[in-house]
């Protein structure tokens, strides 16, 4: 019941992820962070099985991050999701391949072109303007197909993420402790602050 | 499919999770030359993995002879790729069309996921919409089709049998490949 969603508009991605760290049906804890910041521009949602996910995202990171130090120059947003795929990829031939799903977001450092990437743990790779992970699809995809528009503004796309966490609240069976949301902007990463509290009920 | 001194090659762009579709931009099909293209149906992470090793495997044969790759020699170059997998395979189903540089003349095949290679001189179909390709195509192909001819041949084919099939569709690619030109046209199809 873990939720990722991703939605791109104008000149900014936004990335949300659920606040729950479950271990079967216990919440261990409501304020976990599931992003990593990769470089400036870029920003990775995971989720999955435990232990691989954090250590997956942390072995991304650290990669990234060597290749700016080195390279004075840091890697596009584009550039990082094929890397990644390819990691995963070699991974999933494995003997104990990473269960991890991921969505990675960023803005184009040099057109200032917002991006969304969708890998799953099969490092099946989409460029897409919204996704989702997890059951978390079933409910949003149809929302987001129905308002997204590919130059919406930064207000408007966070309207949109509250559409989408509202449906949730309504239907997921379990609570997800609130969602963790980040914007990339051509600026950086941002956090946005999100009204968790709010209580939506079932029709 | 292939034509009058020309072959096409069309592909779908659906990518689901079985009923789910999660993208409606993912083309299957790649170019390898300059009249050698592969379309890869199955499971996404292989089409992309199978992709980019065939780039590395056509870049290296292109630096060692100095010369462009054939469609015929790709061809067991694929098939051989799939085999050295013969107990794990990449789940993919290949299709290989192209001109051959020399004569000139169509040429296209296709494989299993252990890269068995079935040969045709009509077309070759693959992926999910198997059974309804081959019925559009058995029913709508015939030979000496001009370039014009044959892209309406196969997007008829194409379109019509996707339609039949949950599982693919939402848009299209067409390749037609001539001697010195090749044309790629974008299909909108049904986005349902």
């Amino acid at each position: 019941m873990e939720v990722l969603l991703g939605i791109t508009g104008k000149d900014f991605t936004l990335i949300a992820a659920s606040k729950a760290a479950m271990r079967g049906a216990t919440i261990l804890k409501a304020s976990d962070d599931k992003t990593r910041q990769l470089n400036k521009h870029t920003l990775m949602a995971y989720s999955g099985e435990a232990g691989d996910t954090v250590q997956f995202a942390d072995y991304i990171q650290a990669n990234a991050q060597l290749y700016s130090m080195r390279n004075e120059s840091d890697l596009s947003p584009s550039a990082l999701a094929h890397f990644v795929r390819g990691e995963l990829a070699t991974s999933l031939r494995s003997r104990n391949p990473y269960n991890v799903n991921l969505l990675l977001g960023g803005v184009d450092p040099i057109t200032h072109k917002s991006s969304l990437y969708w890998l799953d743990y099969l490092a099946s790779l989409a460029p897409v303007p919204y996704a989702a992970h997890g059951y978390a699809q079933y409910y949003c995809l149809s929302i987001l197909d129905k308002h997204h528009h590919p130059d919406i503004t930064l207000g408007q796309g966070i309207k949109l993420l509250t559409l989408c966490v509202d449906e949730l609240k309504r239907r997921l069976p379990i609570d997800f402790k609130g969602m963790t949301v980040k914007a990339v902007t051509k600026d950086g990463v941002v956090d946005i602050q999100f009204d968790d509290d709010k209580v939506v009920k079932a029709a | 499919m292939v034509g009058k001194d020309c072959v096409a090659i069309a592909c779908d762009l659906r990518l689901g999770l079985q009923a789910l579709t999660v993208s409606n931009n993912f083309p299957k099909i790649f170019q390898y030359g300059d009249n050698v293209f592969l379309g890869l149906t199955g499971l996404a992470t292989d089409v992309a993995t199978v992709s980019d090793l065939f780039r590395y495997k056509v870049n290296m044969y292109r630096l060692r002879e100095e010369r462009q790759i054939a469609p015929r020699t790709f061809a067991n170059l694929v098939s051989s790729s799939l085999y050295e997998r013969r107990f794990g395979p990449w789940f993919v189903s290949p299709v290989v069309a192209g001109l051959d540089p020399k004569t000139g003349q169509p040429f296209i095949c296709g494989f299993d996921s252990i890269g068995c290679i079935d040969f045709a001189k009509d077309f070759i179909v693959s992926g999910t919409a198997t059974e309804q390709l081959f019925g559009m195509c058995e029913s709508l192909w015939e030979p000496n089709l001009g370039p014009d001819q044959l892209f309406e041949t196969i997007s008829q084919s194409l379109l019509n049998a996707v339609d039949r099939d949950a599982l693919s569709g939402w848009g299209a690619h067409v390749y037609i490949i001539e001697k010195d030109k090749v044309t790629k046209r974008l299909l909108k199809g049904r986005q349902d």
